[in-house]
């Protein structure tokens, strides 16, 4: 499933960067119905045993309001795979949480809306894979695309504001007027039209998702079209890959400043893909209290601020604009997590970035070297986990 | 005495899809909607947690300049309310 991605979390809306941890994403599960080729998921996600028991979600959530959190994603995976998601759903709504269901809709059956109203949910995202029912269920290798529908409508009957996600990518992004038609048609207040960023299964698929700088010039000019015929119907938001950028992102508004993700098992996380990098220890909430979490644990310390910055961050005028960038794109494409971004043209290492984008301009028909698709699923995960070499014991 | 104009009678109340909390860790009002957070200054919180939709502006007005002892803000909580309607954070 896709939560919502760095740059596609309003964080611009979120002005209050007061260093307390404003938003939990509790992601309660990796189990998932979907196969989607970018899931965010880590590739190893099926090693992942022994998900957090309710009550030490609601323990969390208690902390985490304590500390300040007001915003909560439930998220996973899928969350409605977990049976006591309305009881998490009630709590965190008796804290004062704003609470947000992030879900492909699979499970949502009109005796779970009405249970999640009483809960006090206020709001659904749900994603879609594309507008029409051959991609939306090849990517999603499933057959929901009117589930989808039916789930849209019934969160509309129970007035709950509903944000559309779309991942946009190299085999969807010609068809985002029809994307966009979907959304007006369902009722949508929000469209995320979030291109994929190339992390876990999507960094394995980035041969197939990037999309060339044409095809982004013409959805882009087509989003803008439709706003201005739209008005503010329904607000869109189009996020351009970074890699088309000569500047990083200020990734999930600073490390360790906004942001918490809690993984299904427990570990805390400043962004939901950081457990990738080598060299760190993140803490689990299970051997210690939130508050400890954040302000000392090396994992949420390492990369604050700018002491931790090497050439050209170290000396950089920008640095505090993108903070270096991603830590997780960093490690992908560079191999150390402390380098500066790639994404940024003042890198040294900015050609990984630049080959992906020429790549991409090259019709399909020329890429042949590309592997096939990677679903997201458990025997793909070990799979890769195997192929990566690493070993399953370093997971609990 | 002139009827006080239009904009002075409505009754604004926090716009759908919208919350308005008070955030002790914050110490400030904030606005609350899908996925993001506005963190209103003292005066937008003062004015946007009397728009209840029971109020009107005109009311709202006077709350105010009696709740701080001051005059003359007629101007600056139109200005307010113009702005926010302009975010969907309030409704008529």
């Amino acid at each position: 499933m896709e939560a919502p991605q760095p740059s596609t979390m309003q964080a611009s809306a979120m002005t209050a960067t007061n260093g307390t941890p404003l938003w939990l994403l509790a992601e309660l599960t990796y189990r998932c119905p979907l196969h989607c080729v970018y899931c965010y998921n880590p590739v190893d996600f099926a090693l992942t045993e022994r998900e957090l028991a309710t009550d030490e979600w609601v323990r969390v959530l208690r902390e985490a309001r304590a500390l300040g959190s007001v915003q909560c994603g439930f998220s996973g995976g899928e969350p409605m795979m977990r049976e006591d998601l309305e009881v998490l759903v009630a709590e965190a709504h008796r804290l004062g949480y704003y609470t947000n269901l992030l879900t492909s809709g699979v499970g949502l059956t009109e005796e779970r809306a009405a249970r999640l109203k009483e809960a006090g949910l206020d709001h659904i995202q749900l994603s879609f894979q594309d507008s029409t029912r051959e991609m939306n269920d090849f990517l999603s290798h499933t057959k929901t695309f009117e589930l989808k529908q039916r789930v849209a409508r019934m969160i509309k009957a129970n007035g709950w504001p509903m944000v559309l996600n779309v991942v946009i990518h190299r085999m969807n992004v010609d068809f985002i007027d029809k994307i966009i038609e979907m959304a007006v048609q369902l009722g949508a207040d929000y469209l995320e039209l979030a291109n994929s960023q190339y992390y876990s299964f999507a960094h394995v698929n980035r041969d197939h998702l990037l999309p060339s700088r044409e095809q982004l010039q013409r959805a882009e000019r087509v989003t803008n079209e439709y706003r201005a015929r739209l008005g503010d119907k329904i607000r869109m938001f189009f996020v351009v890959p970074d890699f088309y950028e000569n500047r990083p992102k200020k990734c999930m508004n600073g490390w360790g400043n906004v942001f918490l993700t809690i993984t299904p098992d427990g570990t805390a996380l400043p962004c939901h893909t950081a457990k990738m990098l080598p060299g760190l220890t993140f803490p689990n909430v299970r051997d210690l209290d939130v508050r400890s979490i954040w302000y000392e644990s090396d994992g949420f310390n390492r990369f604050r601020g700018t002491g931790w910055m090497k050439e050209p961050c170290r000396s950089c005028p920008e640095q505090l604009k993108d903070l270096g960038g991603c830590r997780c794109q960093a490690y992908l494409l560079t191999g150390d997590p402390a380098n500066a971004d790639p994404v940024c043209d003042k890198s040294p290492l900015h050609g990984v970035v630049t080959a992906a984008v020429e790549k991409a301009q090259r019709p399909d028909r020329e890429r042949t070297s590309v592997h096939p698709l990677v679903f997201r699923d458990p025997m793909q995960s070990r799979r890769l986990t195997e192929a990566a070499g690493v070993p399953a014991a370093a997971h609990r | 005495m002139s009827q006080p104009p239009e904009a002075l009678q409505t009754r604004p109340r926090v716009g759908t899809g919208f919350r308005l909390q008070w955030e002790p860790a914050q110490q400030s009002w904030v606005l609350l909607f899908p996925e993001g957070m506005v963190k209103l200054n003292g005066s937008a919180g003062e004015i946007m947690k009397r728009c209840d939709g029971e109020r009107s502006v005109d009311q709202i007005v006077a709350d105010l300049e009696g709740s701080f002892g001051v005059q003359g803000l007629q101007g600056d909580v139109l200005a307010f309310l113009d702005l926010a309607r302009g975010k969907h954070w309030i409704e008529d």
